[in-house]
């Protein structure tokens, strides 16, 4: 029994990271049609800020946690302004090899300096140690990440659906020349979504690293994964992008325990059942 | 409300002034050369209509003076400031606002949304009261989506929201299409009163009986040019023109 809490925790763990990003590429998805393929290498250039901060700056984690997708974000934004904005109005796959290409070259530049094995970050004091809950140990950290993450995640929905700034975001994904036309500067506002959506995979990343370690092939790993979370619960809804993250990350973990052989597949597998049942994803909306 | 409050809505109401002026005119949509030379003026506190046939570049002319269609060229002076290479949010900024053809509701936005997503551009804008007195409708209907509703009151939430904005000229793109009689007149009721509270309205509509009773003056556009343009007062005299350029 044990060994089946310590599975599904790992899975929350892991759920966390796949929401949070594919939170992002179903935000940046919706206003720039791109999908968003650096999505990973950001979410490494995330964890490598982190590192950055607290080994060159001496800035420890709470800092990084909002620094780090805050610089990542700007980095997010050059891109949009200086390269993704010419691509409005073109085919996806335009928008997917320029930022897959935008990937592995952030990747090289990083592996060229750093290697291909992990650079350790250390557990912050506060974080530290465990607790046990009497049917299991919990490290206080993985915990932290789960409810954190979880926090951000609705933080972003309510964000989106309930404010103001949200509706001229959803509104813009619906009719960008009309919003304009009211006299919202929509060109701004796709960049900082761009930056808001990239921001989050950098918050991933900063989240991750005293778990998984800093290498510069730890989002080429993941973002795989999540493109297929990304296709199962379809690119069109924000709730429906959370709550597939934390699902699969949990059914991960429960396959892990029970049929182990199968775990690094089965997303992959019930995406092929997705896709053969509901093309749309099982929250999307038709195109 | 009383009366006074509303007629200070917009303030250029009534000066009577030049408010718009759109010279040689001409617009592509990529390389389709739609507009060939639009020549038109618009005073301030007047309702002008452009008739003319389908595909004459009727909305193309809306659209051009909004900064929607990407390639124009000539001159659009928006109270005496040129605005032909604005881009069309820097536009709506300064007063002018615009109601689409397709209404341009959006679905994931509800009804509160859709009213208030366009920003208040400046002061005078019609407080939510006096716009919920004007569609009564749309107060009961706040938290449906905004597709949802019918079409009347669809064009009528389209109508709405531009008039918080403050914008004093608007330009409506037949608000009268596809809708039942005793809507039109509904929305022929919305325009006159918006008209006595000082907004400055450019309409077009392929419905001259309507537009007629709520127009100062028209004019007709064919193949991307204005080819006539008369006073309501003249529209009986004009008739047998008018039939003519619009195959009626």
């Amino acid at each position: 029994m044990q060994a089946l809490y310590a599975q599904l925790l790992v899975g929350l763990i892991n759920g966390s990271f796949y929401a949070l990003l594919s939170l992002g590429l179903a935000v940046i998805f919706g206003m720039l049609n791109i999908i968003n393929f650096a999505h990973g290498a950001l979410y490494m250039m995330g964890a490598f800020v982190a590192y950055f901060l607290l080994n060159l700056g001496g800035i420890n984690y709470w800092w990084a946690l909002l620094l780090a997708p805050i610089i990542v974000g700007i980095f997010g934004m050059i891109l949009e302004r200086t390269m993704l904005q010419w691509l409005t109005g073109l085919d996806h796959l335009y928008g997917l090899l320029l930022t897959f290409g935008i990937a592995l070259i952030v990747q090289g530049v990083f592996q060229n300096y750093f290697g291909s094995s992990g650079l350790p970050y250390a557990i912050p004091d506060q974080l530290k140690g465990g607790m046990n809950l009497g049917f299991m140990f919990l490290p206080i950290y993985r915990g932290w990440v789960v409810i954190f993450s979880l926090v951000v995640c609705i933080a972003t929905w309510f964000l989106i659906e309930k404010t103001r700034l949200g509706a001229y975001l959803r509104a813009a994904t619906e009719n960008p020349t009309l919003v304009r036309a009211f006299g919202v500067n929509v060109p701004r506002m796709i960049t900082l979504t761009y930056g808001l959506g990239v921001g989050l995979a950098a918050l991933a990343g900063v989240l991750s690293a005293p778990i998984n370690q800093v290498r510069p092939l730890m989002g080429a790993d993941l973002i795989i994964v999540v493109f297929a979370v990304v296709v199962i619960g379809g690119m069109g809804s924000i709730m429906g992008s959370i709550i597939t993250g934390f699902a699969l990350g949990v059914i991960e973990g429960l396959t892990k325990y029970f049929y182990p052989e199968a775990s690094n597949t089965v997303v992959f597998v019930l995406m092929v059942l997705v896709l053969l049942v509901k093309p749309t994803g099982l929250t999307g909306r038709a195109a | 409300m009383p009366d006074t409050a509303i007629a200070e809505a917009p303030a250029k109401a009534a000066t009577g002034g030049n408010i718009l002026q759109v010279r040689n005119l001409e617009a592509w949509y990529g390389e389709s050369h739609i507009l060939h030379g639009i020549n038109f003026d618009v005073n301030a506190g007047e309702v002008v209509t452009l008739l003319g046939r389908n595909g004459a570049g009727k909305t193309t002319t809306l659209k051009s003076i909004m900064g929607i269609i990407g390639k124009r060229t000539g001159s659009v002076k928006f109270n005496n400031q040129e605005i032909i290479r604005a881009t069309s949010d820097k536009i709506a900024r300064m007063g002018i606002a615009f109601c689409p053809e397709e209404r341009g509701i959006f679905a994931s936005l509800d009804v509160r949304e859709n009213l208030l997503l366009p920003p208040v551009v400046r002061e005078g804008g019609l407080p939510l009261d006096q716009i919920f007195d004007l569609f009564p409708n749309l107060k009961e209907r706040l938290n449906s989506q905004g597709t949802k509703l019918s079409g009347g009151e669809q064009q009528m939430l389209a109508i709405a929201r531009i008039l918080r904005t403050g914008a004093s000229f608007l330009m409506l793109d037949e608000p009268t299409e596809g809708l039942a009689p005793v809507i039109i007149q509904q929305i022929g009721h919305t325009i006159a009163r918006l008209k006595k509270e000082g907004f400055t309205i450019l309409l077009v509509e392929q419905n001259f009986r309507f537009a007629s009773t709520v127009a100062d003056r028209y004019y007709v556009v064919e193949h991307g040019k204005i080819i006539d343009g008369f006073a309501n007062a003249d529209l009986a005299a004009n008739m047998d023109k008018l039939h003519t350029y619009l195959g009626v």
